[in-house]
Protein backbone atom coordinates (compact mmCIF):
# COMPACT_ATOMS: atom_id res chain seq x y z
CA UNK A 1 0.00 0.00 0.00
CA UNK A 2 2.83 2.41 0.86
CA UNK A 3 4.57 1.61 -2.44
CA UNK A 4 1.34 2.39 -4.29
CA UNK A 5 1.03 5.66 -2.36
CA UNK A 6 4.58 6.60 -3.35
CA UNK A 7 3.92 5.77 -7.00
CA UNK A 8 0.74 7.82 -6.92
CA UNK A 9 2.57 10.79 -5.32
CA UNK A 10 5.28 10.68 -8.01
CA UNK A 11 2.70 10.51 -10.77
CA UNK A 12 0.78 13.41 -9.26
CA UNK A 13 3.95 15.50 -9.05
CA UNK A 14 4.81 14.77 -12.68
CA UNK A 15 1.26 15.73 -13.72
CA UNK A 16 1.47 19.04 -11.84
CA UNK A 17 4.89 19.71 -13.34
CA UNK A 18 3.67 18.96 -16.89
CA UNK A 19 0.55 21.08 -16.30
CA UNK A 20 2.73 24.01 -15.19
CA UNK A 21 4.82 23.69 -18.36
CA UNK A 22 1.67 23.72 -20.52
CA UNK A 23 -0.15 26.50 -18.63
CA UNK A 24 2.77 28.90 -18.33
CA UNK A 25 4.14 28.15 -21.79
CA UNK A 26 7.63 28.70 -20.35
CA UNK A 27 10.50 27.97 -22.76
CA UNK A 28 12.40 24.71 -22.11
CA UNK A 29 15.54 26.55 -20.90
CA UNK A 30 13.41 28.09 -18.10
CA UNK A 31 11.19 25.14 -17.21
CA UNK A 32 11.81 21.91 -19.10
CA UNK A 33 9.07 19.30 -19.30
CA UNK A 34 9.41 16.01 -17.37
CA UNK A 35 9.85 14.17 -20.65
CA UNK A 36 12.69 16.47 -21.72
CA UNK A 37 14.40 15.99 -18.34
CA UNK A 38 14.00 12.22 -18.63
CA UNK A 39 15.58 12.28 -22.10
CA UNK A 40 18.45 14.43 -20.83
CA UNK A 41 18.96 12.08 -17.88
CA UNK A 42 19.10 9.10 -20.24
CA UNK A 43 21.52 10.64 -22.75
CA UNK A 44 23.76 11.97 -19.96
CA UNK A 45 23.51 8.92 -17.75
CA UNK A 46 27.24 8.21 -17.81
CA UNK A 47 28.13 11.82 -17.03
CA UNK A 48 25.56 12.02 -14.23
CA UNK A 49 26.63 8.61 -12.90
CA UNK A 50 30.31 9.56 -12.74
CA UNK A 51 29.58 12.81 -10.96
CA UNK A 52 27.00 11.22 -8.67
CA UNK A 53 29.63 8.69 -7.61
CA UNK A 54 31.94 11.50 -6.52
CA UNK A 55 29.14 13.20 -4.55
CA UNK A 56 28.08 9.89 -2.94
CA UNK A 57 31.68 9.25 -1.87
CA UNK A 58 31.90 12.73 -0.35
CA UNK A 59 28.58 12.27 1.46
CA UNK A 60 29.45 8.82 2.83
CA UNK A 61 32.92 9.86 3.96
CA UNK A 62 31.47 13.00 5.57
CA UNK A 63 28.76 10.95 7.26
CA UNK A 64 31.24 8.40 8.56
CA UNK A 65 33.81 10.90 9.83
CA UNK A 66 31.17 13.31 11.19
CA UNK A 67 29.51 10.46 13.07
CA UNK A 68 32.84 9.24 14.47
CA UNK A 69 33.82 12.73 15.65
CA UNK A 70 30.31 13.40 16.99
CA UNK A 71 30.17 10.11 18.92
CA UNK A 72 33.68 10.60 20.32
CA UNK A 73 32.85 14.15 21.45
CA UNK A 74 29.57 13.08 23.08
CA UNK A 75 31.36 10.30 24.98
CA UNK A 76 34.07 12.71 26.13
CA UNK A 77 31.45 15.25 27.27
CA UNK A 78 29.66 12.53 29.25
CA UNK A 79 32.80 11.17 30.90
CA UNK A 80 34.29 14.49 31.93
CA UNK A 81 32.34 17.24 33.66
CA UNK A 82 35.22 19.62 32.94
CA UNK A 83 35.05 18.83 29.23
CA UNK A 84 31.29 19.34 29.32
CA UNK A 85 31.66 22.69 31.07
CA UNK A 86 34.36 23.92 28.69
CA UNK A 87 33.26 22.43 25.39
CA UNK A 88 29.47 22.79 25.39
CA UNK A 89 29.51 26.61 25.13
CA UNK A 90 32.13 26.36 22.35
CA UNK A 91 29.99 23.84 20.49
CA UNK A 92 26.94 26.07 20.77
CA UNK A 93 29.00 29.08 19.63
CA UNK A 94 30.22 27.23 16.53
CA UNK A 95 26.59 26.75 15.56
CA UNK A 96 26.17 30.53 15.46
CA UNK A 97 28.65 30.59 12.52
CA UNK A 98 26.80 29.64 9.31
CA UNK A 99 28.68 26.63 7.99
CA UNK A 100 27.88 27.63 4.38
CA UNK A 101 29.85 30.83 4.88
CA UNK A 102 32.90 28.69 5.63
CA UNK A 103 32.75 26.90 2.27
CA UNK A 104 35.10 29.33 0.41
CA UNK A 105 37.56 29.14 3.28
CA UNK A 106 37.46 25.33 3.29
CA UNK A 107 38.12 25.30 -0.47
CA UNK A 108 41.08 27.59 0.13
CA UNK A 109 42.44 25.34 2.86
CA UNK A 110 41.65 21.88 1.49
CA UNK A 111 41.68 22.56 -2.26
CA UNK A 112 39.24 21.86 -5.09
CA UNK A 113 39.30 18.11 -4.54
CA UNK A 114 37.13 15.89 -2.40
CA UNK A 115 38.72 16.97 0.91
CA UNK A 116 36.96 20.34 1.23
CA UNK A 117 33.54 18.77 0.48
CA UNK A 118 34.06 15.99 3.01
CA UNK A 119 35.08 18.55 5.65
CA UNK A 120 32.00 20.62 4.79
CA UNK A 121 29.75 17.56 5.27
CA UNK A 122 31.56 16.68 8.50
CA UNK A 123 31.08 20.19 9.88
CA UNK A 124 27.40 20.29 9.01
CA UNK A 125 26.55 16.97 10.69
CA UNK A 126 28.97 17.10 13.61
CA UNK A 127 26.73 19.15 15.90
CA UNK A 128 23.44 17.27 15.34
CA UNK A 129 25.16 13.92 15.97
CA UNK A 130 27.06 15.18 19.02
CA UNK A 131 24.03 16.90 20.49
CA UNK A 132 21.61 14.00 19.95
CA UNK A 133 23.99 11.34 21.29
CA UNK A 134 25.04 13.46 24.27
CA UNK A 135 21.38 14.01 25.15
CA UNK A 136 20.80 10.27 25.00
CA UNK A 137 23.83 9.53 27.15
CA UNK A 138 22.84 12.00 29.86
CA UNK A 139 19.02 11.85 29.87
CA UNK A 140 18.88 8.36 31.23
CA UNK A 141 16.52 6.86 33.82
CA UNK A 142 18.14 7.75 37.18
CA UNK A 143 17.02 4.38 38.52
CA UNK A 144 19.53 2.56 36.29
CA UNK A 145 22.36 4.78 37.48
CA UNK A 146 21.32 4.38 41.14
CA UNK A 147 21.25 0.61 40.70
CA UNK A 148 24.66 0.66 39.01
CA UNK A 149 26.07 2.72 41.87
CA UNK A 150 24.74 0.35 44.54
CA UNK A 151 26.31 -2.52 42.57
CA UNK A 152 29.70 -0.79 42.73
CA UNK A 153 29.76 -0.10 38.97
CA UNK A 154 32.73 1.70 37.43
CA UNK A 155 32.18 4.79 35.32
CA UNK A 156 33.57 3.30 32.09
CA UNK A 157 31.62 0.07 32.55
CA UNK A 158 28.42 2.03 33.27
CA UNK A 159 29.04 3.97 30.06
CA UNK A 160 29.57 0.75 28.11
CA UNK A 161 26.80 -1.39 29.57
CA UNK A 162 24.10 1.18 30.39
CA UNK A 163 24.56 4.66 28.96
CA UNK A 164 25.61 3.77 25.41
CA UNK A 165 22.91 1.12 24.76
CA UNK A 166 20.27 3.41 26.28
CA UNK A 167 21.43 6.30 24.05
CA UNK A 168 21.29 4.35 20.76
CA UNK A 169 17.77 5.58 19.81
CA UNK A 170 18.93 9.18 20.30
CA UNK A 171 22.02 8.47 18.17
CA UNK A 172 19.67 7.05 15.52
CA UNK A 173 17.70 10.32 15.49
CA UNK A 174 20.94 12.29 15.11
CA UNK A 175 22.03 10.06 12.23
CA UNK A 176 18.71 10.54 10.44
CA UNK A 177 19.23 14.31 10.59
CA UNK A 178 22.82 13.85 9.45
CA UNK A 179 21.68 11.81 6.43
CA UNK A 180 19.66 14.81 5.25
CA UNK A 181 22.31 17.44 6.04
CA UNK A 182 25.37 15.65 4.64
CA UNK A 183 24.30 15.90 0.94
CA UNK A 184 23.58 19.62 1.43
CA UNK A 185 27.09 20.13 2.81
CA UNK A 186 28.75 18.19 -0.01
CA UNK A 187 26.82 19.96 -2.79
CA UNK A 188 27.40 23.43 -1.35
CA UNK A 189 31.10 22.59 -1.17
CA UNK A 190 30.95 21.62 -4.85
CA UNK A 191 29.19 24.86 -5.75
CA UNK A 192 31.95 26.94 -4.23
CA UNK A 193 34.76 25.18 -6.07
CA UNK A 194 35.04 21.74 -7.62
CA UNK A 195 35.87 19.93 -10.81
CA UNK A 196 33.61 16.93 -10.19
CA UNK A 197 30.35 16.07 -8.45
CA UNK A 198 26.63 16.70 -8.95
CA UNK A 199 26.89 20.24 -7.55
CA UNK A 200 29.65 21.02 -10.06
CA UNK A 201 27.61 19.50 -12.92
CA UNK A 202 24.58 21.54 -11.90
CA UNK A 203 26.59 24.78 -12.07
CA UNK A 204 28.07 23.73 -15.41
CA UNK A 205 24.64 22.90 -16.84
CA UNK A 206 23.24 26.15 -15.53
CA UNK A 207 26.03 28.16 -17.16
CA UNK A 208 25.32 26.48 -20.52
CA UNK A 209 21.55 26.92 -20.15
CA UNK A 210 21.10 23.14 -20.10
CA UNK A 211 18.26 23.41 -17.61
CA UNK A 212 17.05 19.89 -18.40
CA UNK A 213 20.44 18.46 -17.33
CA UNK A 214 20.33 20.62 -14.22
CA UNK A 215 16.92 19.19 -13.35
CA UNK A 216 18.21 15.67 -14.00
CA UNK A 217 21.09 16.31 -11.56
CA UNK A 218 18.69 17.74 -8.97
CA UNK A 219 16.38 14.74 -9.20
CA UNK A 220 19.37 12.37 -8.96
CA UNK A 221 20.56 14.19 -5.84
CA UNK A 222 17.06 14.10 -4.30
CA UNK A 223 16.81 10.35 -5.02
CA UNK A 224 20.23 9.75 -3.45
CA UNK A 225 19.21 11.70 -0.34
CA UNK A 226 15.93 9.78 -0.03
CA UNK A 227 17.73 6.42 -0.41
CA UNK A 228 20.38 7.45 2.14
CA UNK A 229 17.71 8.68 4.56
CA UNK A 230 15.77 5.42 4.19
CA UNK A 231 18.88 3.31 4.80
CA UNK A 232 19.88 5.36 7.84
CA UNK A 233 16.24 5.24 8.99
CA UNK A 234 16.41 1.43 8.88
CA UNK A 235 19.63 1.51 10.90
CA UNK A 236 18.02 3.92 13.41
CA UNK A 237 15.05 1.55 13.73
CA UNK A 238 17.40 -1.36 14.44
CA UNK A 239 19.23 0.68 17.08
CA UNK A 240 15.92 1.62 18.66
CA UNK A 241 14.66 -1.97 18.62
CA UNK A 242 17.89 -3.16 20.22
CA UNK A 243 17.65 -0.57 23.02
CA UNK A 244 14.01 -1.47 23.68
CA UNK A 245 14.73 -5.19 23.62
CA UNK A 246 12.31 -5.74 20.74
CA UNK A 247 13.25 -8.93 18.94
CA UNK A 248 12.57 -9.07 15.21
CA UNK B 1 28.37 -13.94 52.09
CA UNK B 2 29.22 -12.45 55.49
CA UNK B 3 26.62 -12.70 58.31
CA UNK B 4 23.97 -10.01 58.08
CA UNK B 5 24.70 -7.11 60.42
CA UNK B 6 22.39 -4.95 62.48
CA UNK B 7 22.05 -1.39 61.17
CA UNK B 8 21.77 1.69 63.37
CA UNK B 9 20.37 4.89 61.88
CA UNK B 10 20.28 8.16 63.80
CA UNK B 11 20.16 11.66 62.45
CA UNK B 12 18.30 14.62 60.98
CA UNK B 13 17.77 15.48 57.35
CA UNK B 14 17.55 19.04 56.08
CA UNK B 15 16.45 20.53 52.79
CA UNK B 16 17.61 24.16 52.47
CA UNK B 17 18.06 24.39 56.26
CA UNK B 18 14.51 23.17 56.88
CA UNK B 19 14.37 19.91 58.80
CA UNK B 20 12.49 17.17 56.95
CA UNK B 21 12.83 14.53 59.66
CA UNK B 22 14.65 13.51 62.80
CA UNK B 23 14.79 9.72 62.91
CA UNK B 24 16.42 7.05 65.00
CA UNK B 25 15.94 3.33 64.51
CA UNK B 26 17.66 -0.04 64.50
CA UNK B 27 17.24 -2.68 61.81
CA UNK B 28 17.77 -6.02 63.61
CA UNK B 29 20.27 -8.40 62.03
CA UNK B 30 18.78 -10.99 59.68
CA UNK B 31 15.23 -9.64 60.04
CA UNK B 32 12.68 -7.76 57.94
CA UNK B 33 11.95 -4.17 58.93
CA UNK B 34 9.01 -2.50 57.20
CA UNK B 35 8.91 1.28 56.95
CA UNK B 36 5.52 2.92 56.43
CA UNK B 37 4.20 6.47 56.57
CA UNK B 38 2.42 9.17 54.58
CA UNK B 39 3.94 10.35 51.31
CA UNK B 40 6.60 13.03 51.67
CA UNK B 41 7.75 12.24 55.22
CA UNK B 42 11.13 11.00 53.98
CA UNK B 43 10.89 7.20 53.67
CA UNK B 44 12.60 7.12 50.30
CA UNK B 45 15.19 9.60 51.55
CA UNK B 46 16.13 7.21 54.36
CA UNK B 47 16.48 4.47 51.80
CA UNK B 48 18.68 6.65 49.57
CA UNK B 49 20.82 7.64 52.57
CA UNK B 50 21.35 3.97 53.41
CA UNK B 51 22.24 3.29 49.78
CA UNK B 52 24.69 6.19 49.71
CA UNK B 53 22.84 7.91 46.86
CA UNK B 54 22.29 11.64 46.25
CA UNK B 55 19.32 13.06 48.12
CA UNK B 56 19.07 16.76 47.32
CA UNK B 57 19.48 17.69 50.99
CA UNK B 58 21.86 17.48 53.91
CA UNK B 59 22.05 14.63 56.42
CA UNK B 60 23.46 15.24 59.87
CA UNK B 61 23.86 12.02 61.79
CA UNK B 62 25.29 8.54 61.63
CA UNK B 63 24.55 5.26 59.90
CA UNK B 64 26.51 2.35 61.34
CA UNK B 65 26.54 -1.44 61.35
CA UNK B 66 27.06 -3.93 64.16
CA UNK B 67 30.08 -5.45 62.39
CA UNK B 68 31.76 -2.05 62.23
CA UNK B 69 32.17 -2.26 58.47
CA UNK B 70 31.03 0.38 56.01
CA UNK B 71 27.50 -0.15 54.81
CA UNK B 72 28.59 0.56 51.23
CA UNK B 73 29.33 -2.64 49.40
CA UNK B 74 27.11 -4.68 51.74
CA UNK B 75 23.80 -3.56 50.25
CA UNK B 76 21.73 -4.67 47.32
CA UNK B 77 18.67 -2.82 46.17
CA UNK B 78 15.36 -3.56 44.51
CA UNK B 79 13.09 -0.74 43.35
CA UNK B 80 9.42 -0.36 42.45
CA UNK B 81 10.44 -0.43 38.80
CA UNK B 82 12.25 -3.68 37.99
CA UNK B 83 15.13 -1.74 36.35
CA UNK B 84 15.90 -4.64 34.04
CA UNK B 85 17.99 -3.42 31.10
CA UNK B 86 15.76 -3.97 28.05
CA UNK B 87 18.61 -4.78 25.64
CA UNK B 88 19.98 -7.63 27.78
CA UNK B 89 18.48 -11.08 28.19
CA UNK B 90 17.13 -12.03 31.61
CA UNK B 91 20.22 -14.06 32.49
CA UNK B 92 22.50 -11.22 31.33
CA UNK B 93 20.49 -8.87 33.54
CA UNK B 94 21.26 -11.10 36.51
CA UNK B 95 24.96 -10.80 35.75
CA UNK B 96 24.91 -7.06 35.12
CA UNK B 97 26.50 -6.28 38.50
CA UNK B 98 29.58 -8.32 37.52
CA UNK B 99 29.67 -6.56 34.14
CA UNK B 100 29.52 -3.14 35.79
CA UNK B 101 32.33 -4.00 38.20
CA UNK B 102 34.42 -5.65 35.47
CA UNK B 103 34.21 -9.04 37.25
CA UNK B 104 33.87 -12.42 35.59
CA UNK B 105 30.36 -13.77 35.01
CA UNK B 106 28.97 -16.72 36.91
CA UNK B 107 26.32 -17.94 34.48
CA UNK B 108 25.83 -21.22 36.31
CA UNK B 109 24.81 -19.39 39.49
CA UNK B 110 22.57 -17.02 37.51
CA UNK B 111 20.75 -19.99 35.97
CA UNK B 112 20.43 -21.61 39.41
CA UNK B 113 18.86 -18.43 40.81
CA UNK B 114 16.52 -18.14 37.84
CA UNK B 115 15.44 -21.66 38.60
CA UNK B 116 14.76 -20.69 42.23
CA UNK B 117 12.45 -17.86 41.12
CA UNK B 118 10.77 -20.12 38.56
CA UNK B 119 12.20 -18.48 35.45
CA UNK B 120 14.60 -21.16 34.24
CA UNK B 121 12.80 -21.39 30.90
CA UNK B 122 12.97 -17.64 30.32
CA UNK B 123 16.68 -16.90 30.86
CA UNK B 124 17.42 -16.06 27.25
CA UNK B 125 14.33 -13.92 26.69
CA UNK B 126 14.41 -10.14 26.74
CA UNK B 127 12.54 -8.45 29.65
CA UNK B 128 9.96 -7.08 27.19
CA UNK B 129 8.78 -10.65 26.65
CA UNK B 130 7.96 -11.16 30.36
CA UNK B 131 4.89 -10.24 32.41
CA UNK B 132 5.11 -7.72 35.27
CA UNK B 133 5.28 -10.46 37.89
CA UNK B 134 7.96 -12.36 35.99
CA UNK B 135 10.02 -9.20 35.62
CA UNK B 136 9.88 -8.57 39.38
CA UNK B 137 10.94 -12.17 39.99
CA UNK B 138 13.88 -11.59 37.66
CA UNK B 139 14.71 -8.40 39.59
CA UNK B 140 14.58 -10.40 42.83
CA UNK B 141 16.95 -12.96 41.33
CA UNK B 142 19.30 -10.13 40.31
CA UNK B 143 19.19 -8.85 43.92
CA UNK B 144 20.07 -12.35 45.17
CA UNK B 145 22.82 -12.64 42.56
CA UNK B 146 24.61 -9.74 44.26
CA UNK B 147 24.70 -11.88 47.42
CA UNK B 148 24.85 -8.94 49.86
CA UNK B 149 23.90 -9.30 53.54
CA UNK B 150 21.67 -6.19 53.53
CA UNK B 151 18.75 -5.78 51.12
CA UNK B 152 16.73 -2.60 50.64
CA UNK B 153 13.37 -2.90 48.93
CA UNK B 154 11.56 0.23 47.73
CA UNK B 155 7.91 -0.73 47.18
CA UNK B 156 8.98 -3.55 44.87
CA UNK B 157 5.57 -5.21 44.65
CA UNK B 158 3.28 -2.17 44.56
CA UNK B 159 2.68 -2.30 40.80
CA UNK B 160 1.68 -5.97 40.82
CA UNK B 161 -1.82 -7.42 40.97
CA UNK B 162 -2.95 -8.71 44.37
CA UNK B 163 -2.34 -12.40 43.68
CA UNK B 164 1.12 -11.91 42.16
CA UNK B 165 2.01 -9.54 45.00
CA UNK B 166 1.16 -12.17 47.62
CA UNK B 167 3.23 -14.74 45.69
CA UNK B 168 6.16 -12.35 45.47
CA UNK B 169 5.99 -11.59 49.22
CA UNK B 170 6.23 -15.29 49.97
CA UNK B 171 9.04 -15.89 47.50
CA UNK B 172 11.03 -12.90 48.77
CA UNK B 173 10.56 -13.92 52.42
CA UNK B 174 11.85 -17.39 51.57
CA UNK B 175 14.81 -16.29 49.44
CA UNK B 176 15.91 -13.39 51.62
CA UNK B 177 15.90 -15.42 54.83
CA UNK B 178 18.82 -14.46 57.06
CA UNK B 179 19.43 -11.09 55.41
CA UNK B 180 18.83 -7.73 57.05
CA UNK B 181 15.97 -6.32 54.99
CA UNK B 182 14.34 -2.89 54.90
CA UNK B 183 11.07 -2.80 52.97
CA UNK B 184 9.58 0.63 52.25
CA UNK B 185 5.89 0.14 51.57
CA UNK B 186 2.54 1.93 51.58
CA UNK B 187 0.64 -1.29 52.13
CA UNK B 188 -0.32 -2.19 55.75
CA UNK B 189 -1.32 -5.69 54.59
CA UNK B 190 2.15 -6.28 53.18
CA UNK B 191 3.86 -5.03 56.34
CA UNK B 192 1.58 -7.18 58.52
CA UNK B 193 2.54 -10.28 56.55
CA UNK B 194 6.30 -9.97 56.14
CA UNK B 195 7.63 -7.68 58.90
CA UNK B 196 9.58 -8.74 61.96
CA UNK B 197 9.59 -5.08 62.90
CA UNK B 198 7.24 -2.31 61.72
CA UNK B 199 8.30 1.33 61.76
CA UNK B 200 5.79 4.11 61.14
CA UNK B 201 7.24 7.44 60.14
CA UNK B 202 5.45 10.77 60.47
CA UNK B 203 6.35 14.44 60.51
CA UNK B 204 7.36 14.40 64.17
CA UNK B 205 9.45 11.24 64.17
CA UNK B 206 9.30 7.49 64.01
CA UNK B 207 7.44 4.94 66.15
CA UNK B 208 7.85 1.19 66.39
CA UNK B 209 4.50 -0.42 65.65
CA UNK B 210 3.85 -3.82 67.25
CA UNK B 211 4.18 -6.56 64.64
CA UNK B 212 2.01 -9.68 64.95
CA UNK B 213 3.48 -12.27 67.30
CA UNK B 214 3.27 -15.02 64.66
CA UNK B 215 6.58 -15.54 62.89
CA UNK B 216 6.83 -14.05 59.37
CA UNK B 217 5.75 -14.77 56.75
CA UNK B 218 2.17 -14.90 57.96
CA UNK B 219 -0.93 -16.19 56.23
CA UNK B 220 -2.97 -13.48 54.53
CA UNK B 221 -6.08 -14.52 56.48
CA UNK B 222 -4.47 -15.18 59.88
CA UNK B 223 -6.43 -13.24 62.56
CA UNK B 224 -3.20 -11.67 63.87
CA UNK B 225 -2.28 -10.46 60.38
CA UNK B 226 -5.73 -9.02 59.77
CA UNK B 227 -5.86 -7.32 63.17
CA UNK B 228 -2.43 -5.73 62.72
CA UNK B 229 -3.38 -4.66 59.20
CA UNK B 230 -6.63 -2.98 60.26
CA UNK B 231 -5.04 -1.16 63.21
CA UNK B 232 -2.10 -0.05 61.11
CA UNK B 233 -4.43 1.19 58.37
CA UNK B 234 -6.47 3.19 60.90
CA UNK B 235 -3.26 4.71 62.29
CA UNK B 236 -1.98 5.66 58.82
CA UNK B 237 -5.36 7.22 57.95
CA UNK B 238 -5.27 9.23 61.16
CA UNK B 239 -1.76 10.43 60.30
CA UNK B 240 -2.84 11.48 56.83
CA UNK B 241 -5.93 13.32 58.08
Amino acid sequence: MRKLDLLFAILLMLCIWQALVLITGAPHFILPSPWRVAKSAYFNRVLIGENALVTITEILLGLLLGTLFGVATALQLTLSKTAERLMLPILVFTQAVPVFALAPLLTLWFGYGMGSKVVMAVLIIYFPVTSAFHDGLTRIDRGYLDLAKTMGGRQLQILRHIRIPAALPALGSGLKLAAVYAPIGAVIGEWVGASKGLGYLMLLANGRVKTDLMFACLITLACLTVILHSLVGMLAKRLSNYAEGVER
Amino acid sequence: MSPSPEIMFKGCFFIENKQLFDASFVMPAGQWTCLLGPSGVGKSTILRLLLGLKTGGHFKGEISTSDGQSIAGQISYMAQSDLLLPWLSVVENLMVGASLRGDTHDEERAMMLLDRVGLSDHGHKKPAALSGGMRQRAALARTLMEDRPIVLLDEPFSALDAGTRADMQELSAELLTGKTVLLVTHDPAEASRVADQILVMNKTGMVVWPAPELPAIRAVDAPETLLCQSKLLAHLRALAA
